[in-house]
């Protein structure tokens, strides 16, 4: 019902939309909630455990009740509190948890078996049989219980991320923030000020007192325009903090577009904010409580605020009949209001015996109590208590106060535990809780609106002092400086359900249950009876939870505690805080100078950490990846292949003591090194576990040029840093990692050095390129470097060019082999021709494996102290029965290997006490015939020639090998050096 | 939370990679004995309070740094040039 002549909805813009299917009318600045309950519609959903029917409580973001979807198909947005959500033209919201409708549901039978569905109930019921609870229960309680849906479908909508930065944060735009941030703004500090409203001004929107000789909300406008004019203040509304974290930093979710329908052109719906400030205030205001009663969640029962809200701001009254119940000076307000717009108050009832009502304009019931109500899906009577016996009253409308919860959560985000403050019954931030935090306002327990105007003045002054800036002199406007007084009252005794906790239908008898049973500890009760769990978080309901499981335990209430406050403080989509991670989002891709030209040759892509690499290179006519992959192996055994190798890490490594540093990160010696040469390098741990390998080449006196595999690359850069910062910052070396500045690429097999003669300026022969040697070459006119190195056992080189280069050379490249009867290989082929060879990758040195067990041992240097020496010399790591590498052939030519598959004695059973190695690397190499595999077999050097099993469990693959050296191809490496 | 890097000022914690306790600046002498090396290697105190730890600005300068960070409270006193702290003790 809309009361003429007050409040801040737009008259002139009507917005139409729909709930459950039906059209309503509304205004410009509407939510959900008051449009609705000016069309007079009051039941808004269904309790999550008994379907109970159940109307708006609050007018903010602590709504336990009235959430809805919105939104269809894929951009439906489940849970969406029709307090928070504004209307606008086109917009389709639904009901949630009713079947079939909100007005007759089905699952509202659960209430009438309601007896045995108390606190625990799950616990104790579905303990037997066992396997019942996933098979029968679980299904049965999920679909009866619940929230919102999701689509079930991928979301299609756009969501960011951002990071701000400033002197001071304010959060909440009501009389404290307003002030604070307008005293720190005028001295010139970096103001953000959020508010989580549509509309800034906080409780002023909702009240009727002035501020100044405005009426408070004009007031707050007026602020926030200078505000808003100032070059050195940000204001960010429709925006909750959500979390705070070390470091001064918070976070906050924006809702962008959630307000009207133009979600195209990539406008985001949300952003979620990182925002670190050098200082903050709280600002964050209060949350009323209710008081538990019979049948105190009937749809029509709010909370006085709210219905002040709903009256002031949105001209809405939710009843023609209203009734206040409180126990405070505060509802007396709401009371004042309804009378001075013209809406018939019934009473208002006041716990309190001994309150002094003066000249009210409302009956008042001193002493007096709502004992339970009536009415079906909506209120239509309450039953009152005074001294003299129970009378029923006829409303439509009950605003309930039981006192104001400061909204301590954010305070408490860094450990910090709330102060009980007597006077006002409830709990205020202790102080220092949060570093560089100034809570002030309603937030620190104080409530009139002149004292906050003051605090928040206060507190901007000491943001000010905190950022070592000079205050300017700020006015303090005059406003109401009521008191407020209370007498505690959480639950009315008498029989029946008094609802505490809305969202999750815990009832007083709930908590007292839990306390009987001895679960007394806050956090135990909270377990055991769902107490301010899901999407509210019990905002409303979880201190008088606590004041009842206080009386229970016969504890006082700051005995008792409260339960952790965690972010998020409001619930924030996961797509909002992961915006941009979906699809090509999710990691950076690193391509290669040759991948559009690999992709022309629809070549699929393997992912090597964030790079792309092509894992073969099909042709027409080919029916699987084995027939490409055998014929680039071919390429490369008996023309000549080309290969992309840029993703391997390239680290240059330049001054006097680069020799000392690469002896130092590897177990070889590397100063002895002659320039012109290339080196195999093994790098280890310090645990004395092999990280590394791969070759270094010796560019100059002073100049290295080493390179690391592909997927180890980040690592080595950063031990490199380690060990020349940390361990010798003496040494006087430097390095940077080459790695996009160069485009490498393998050349490989028997028609290698016929391909480069065509293409280098001048040509190479063996003697002036031996194997291992490495130097610049001029390539077109382009100085490019060349390493005589080899990754297949063949004859082979490896071309590096600028970057710039790298395309076109890959393009030369290919052509240039194809006329010698070769062409590119990818990784396929790369992994057979290295398996051939014994050549180990990281499934062989997987972190476990030690120089010793990779056949390397040898290779640790007598002559030098190296990283992970000493600790690879301990007996456990070089113990003959440690597995260590071979290779495996099937006995029969068509016997499968398989990668990951465990070792046994031929005919031994396949059991963990048997097991003897595993298979580390496999491929079917053409030459031979058969597949081949790379493995860790125990003391396995020793048995070349035995027969054994090689089982795969997960597969169902078992397979006779033989153990033999983990070499398969030209044993003595002739072809290499040819 | 943040790190204040010497080089490149107060930047979030995503950019830095966490070693772990400075005692890594310490590396035993390759005759010091298996108690040194597994002390060196392996055994850890795990304070309430405050720690120097080793970080690398990775996805900055590359610098490493020891904080001193406090394993309560989280906060950050003292943040210096690995390679300073090194060199002071050589």
């Amino acid at each position: 019902m809309r009361v003429a002549g007050k409040g801040l909805i737009d008259r002139s813009r009507r917005v139409r939309f729909s709930f459950d299917g039906k059209t309503y009318g509304g205004f410009a600045g509407d939510t959900v909630a008051s449009a609705l309950l000016a069309n007079g519609v009051k039941l808004m959903g269904r309790s999550f455990k008994y379907h109970r029917p159940r109307g708006v409580l609050s007018a903010g973001s602590e709504e336990p009740n009235a959430l809805i979807t919105v939104g269809k198909g894929a951009q439906a947005e489940p849970n969406v509190r029709a307090t928070v959500q504004e209307i606008y033209d086109g917009l389709v919201t639904r009901s949630q948890n009713a079947w079939p409708s909100l007005d007759f549901d089905v699952m509202a039978a659960n209430d009438l078996a309601a007896p045995f569905l108390g606190a625990g109930f799950y616990y104790k019921t579905f303990m037997w049989p066992k396997r019942f609870w996933e098979a029968v229960y679980e299904p049965i309680i999920r679909k009866a219980a619940g929230l919102g849906a999701l689509s079930g479908q991928s979301n299609v909508d756009t969501y960011e991320k951002a990071f701000a930065f400033c002197d001071l944060l304010v959060i909440g735009a009501g009389p404290t923030g307003l002030m604070a941030a307008l005293t720190a703004a005028r001295a010139g500090a970096d103001v953000v000020l959020v508010d989580e409203d549509s509309l800034m001004g906080g409780r002023l929107n909702a009240e009727t007192g002035a501020v100044g000789h405005q009426s408070g909300a004009v007031w707050a406008a007026g602020v926030v325009a200078e505000l808003s004019g100032m070059e050195n203040v940000r204001l960010m509304s429709r925006t909750t903090v959500t979390g705070v974290y070390d470091g001064s930093t918070y976070g906050a979710i924006e809702r962008v577009s959630q307000h009207h329908a133009e979600r195209s052109g990539g406008r985001p719906v949300a952003c979620f904010w990182r925002i670190v400030a050098r200082h903050c205030v709280l600002a964050a205001g209060a949350i009323e409580r209710p008081i538990a009663f019979q049948n105190n969640d009937r749809p029509g029962v709010m909370t006085a605020g709210a219905v002040r809200a709903y009256l002031n701001r949105w001209d809405v009254s939710p009843g023609k009949r209203v009734a206040v119940f409180g126990n405070n000076d505060d509802a007396h307000r709401t009371a004042r209001d309804l009378v001075a717009a013209g809406v018939h108050v019934v009473g208002l009832i006041d716990a309190r015996a001994d309150v002094d009502v003066g000249d009210a304009a409302y009956p008042v019931f001193a002493g007096a109590q709502v004992c339970n109500t009536g009415g079906r899906n909506a209120l239509e009577s309450i039953t009152v208590r005074t001294a003299t016996g129970e009378h029923a009253l006829q409303v439509d409308c009950l605003a309930v106060s039981g006192g104001w919860n400061p909204t301590v959560h954010l305070t408490c985000h860094m450990n910090g535990r709330p102060t009980w403050r007597e006077d006002i019954q409830a709990f205020v931030p202790t102080e220092g809780a949060v570093p560089d935090m100034t809570v002030a306002g309603a937030c620190n327990g104080v409530f009139s609106t002149a004292a906050c105007l003051a605090d928040g003045v206060a507190a901007g002054k000491a943001a000010l002092k905190a950022l070592g800036k000079r205050t300017a002199e700020v006015e303090v406007p005059v406003a109401e400086d009521a008191p407020y007084a209370l007498e505690p009252l959480w639950a009315v005794a008498g029989k029946g359900r008094a609802w505490l906790d809305f969202q999750n239908d815990v009832s007083v008898k709930d908590i007292r249950q839990a306390a009987a049973e001895n679960f007394k500890s806050v956090e135990h009760m909270k377990r055991y009876t769902t107490q301010g769990m899901a999407t509210d978080q019990g905002k409303s309901s979880n201190i008088g939870a606590l004041a009842i499981l206080a009386d229970a335990t016969g504890r006082a209430i700051p005995e008792t505690g409260t339960t952790t406050y965690r972010p998020p403080f409001v619930p924030v989509s996961i797509a909002a805080m992961g915006a941009g991670g979906q699809g090509h989002g999710f990691a950076p891709e690193r391509w290669t100078t040759s991948h559009k030209r690999t992709e022309e040759m629809g070549a699929p892509m393997i992912e090597a950490g964030l790079w792309y690499r092509p894992s073969y290179f099909p042709k027409a006519g080919e029916a699987t990846w084995r027939e490409s992959c055998d014929r680039e192996v071919g390429y490369v055994r008996k023309a000549v292949g080309v290969c992309d190798v840029s993703t391997l890490g390239k680290i240059d490594i330049q001054g006097p003591d680069a020799g000392k540093l690469l002896d130092f990160v590897y177990t070889n010696v590397f100063s002895t090194l002659k320039v012109g040469r290339v080196r195999y390098g093994l790098m280890l741990r310090e645990d004395g576990t092999v990280m590394d390998d791969g070759t270094t080449a010796r560019l100059g006196d002073d100049h290295f040029v080493m390179t690391t595999t592909t997927a180890a690359a980040g690592a080595v850069m950063r031990h490199l840093e380690f060990v020349s910062q940390c361990l010798h910052p003496e040494w006087e070396v430097a390095f940077t990692s080459v790695t996009e500045q160069w485009a490498q690429f393998a050349v490989a097999g028997p028609k290698a050095r016929e391909l480069l003669n065509g293409l280098v300026d001048a040509p190479i022969d063996g003697e002036s390129w031996p194997f291992m040697a490495c130097g610049p070459v001029s390539v077109g006119g382009v100085t490019g470097r060349l390493f005589r190195i080899s990754f297949s056992g063949e004859h082979a080189y490896e071309l590096a060019v600028p970057s710039r280069y790298g395309a076109a050379l890959f393009d030369e490249l290919v052509a240039r082999s194809e006329k010698l009867g070769g062409g590119p290989y990818g990784m396929e082929a790369l992994n057979v021709l290295r398996i051939e060879k014994g050549f180990i990758t990281h499934a062989e040195i997987e972190g476990r494996a030690t120089a010793f067990d990779v056949g390397m041992g040898r290779m640790i240097s007598a002559k030098k102290d190296c990283i992970g020496k000493v600790m690879a010399a301990r007996p456990g790591l070089v113990e003959e029965d440690r597995p260590q590498l071979v290779g495996l052939r099937p006995v029969k030519a068509d016997g499968a290997l398989t990668g990951g598959a465990h070792l046994f004695d031929a005919g031994a059973e396949p059991v963990r006490v048997n097991h003897q190695g595993h298979v580390s690397s496999v491929g079917f190499s053409p030459d031979l015939g058969c597949m081949i595999g790379l493995g860790f077999l125990r003391r396995g050097p020793a048995r070349m020639g035995e027969v054994i099993d090689m089982v795969d469990h997960v597969r169902g693959v078992q397979t006779r090998v033989t153990v033999c050296a983990p070499v398969f191809i030209d044993p003595d490496g002739e072809r290499v050096r040819g | 939370m943040r790190i204040d890097c010497p080089l490149c000022g107060a930047r979030d914690r995503r950019e830095f990679y966490y070693q772990g306790a400075a005692v890594m600046l310490a590396r035993p002498a390759p005759d010091a004995g298996e108690a040194a090396w597994d002390a060196y290697l392996h055994l850890r105190d795990n304070p309430a309070g405050q720690t120097r730890e080793l970080w690398q600005h990775e996805a900055g300068c590359g610098a490493w740094l020891m904080v001193t960070r406090d394993t309560v409270s989280h906060v950050i006193s003292g943040v210096e040039m690995a390679e300073d702290v090194k060199r002071a003790a050589l």
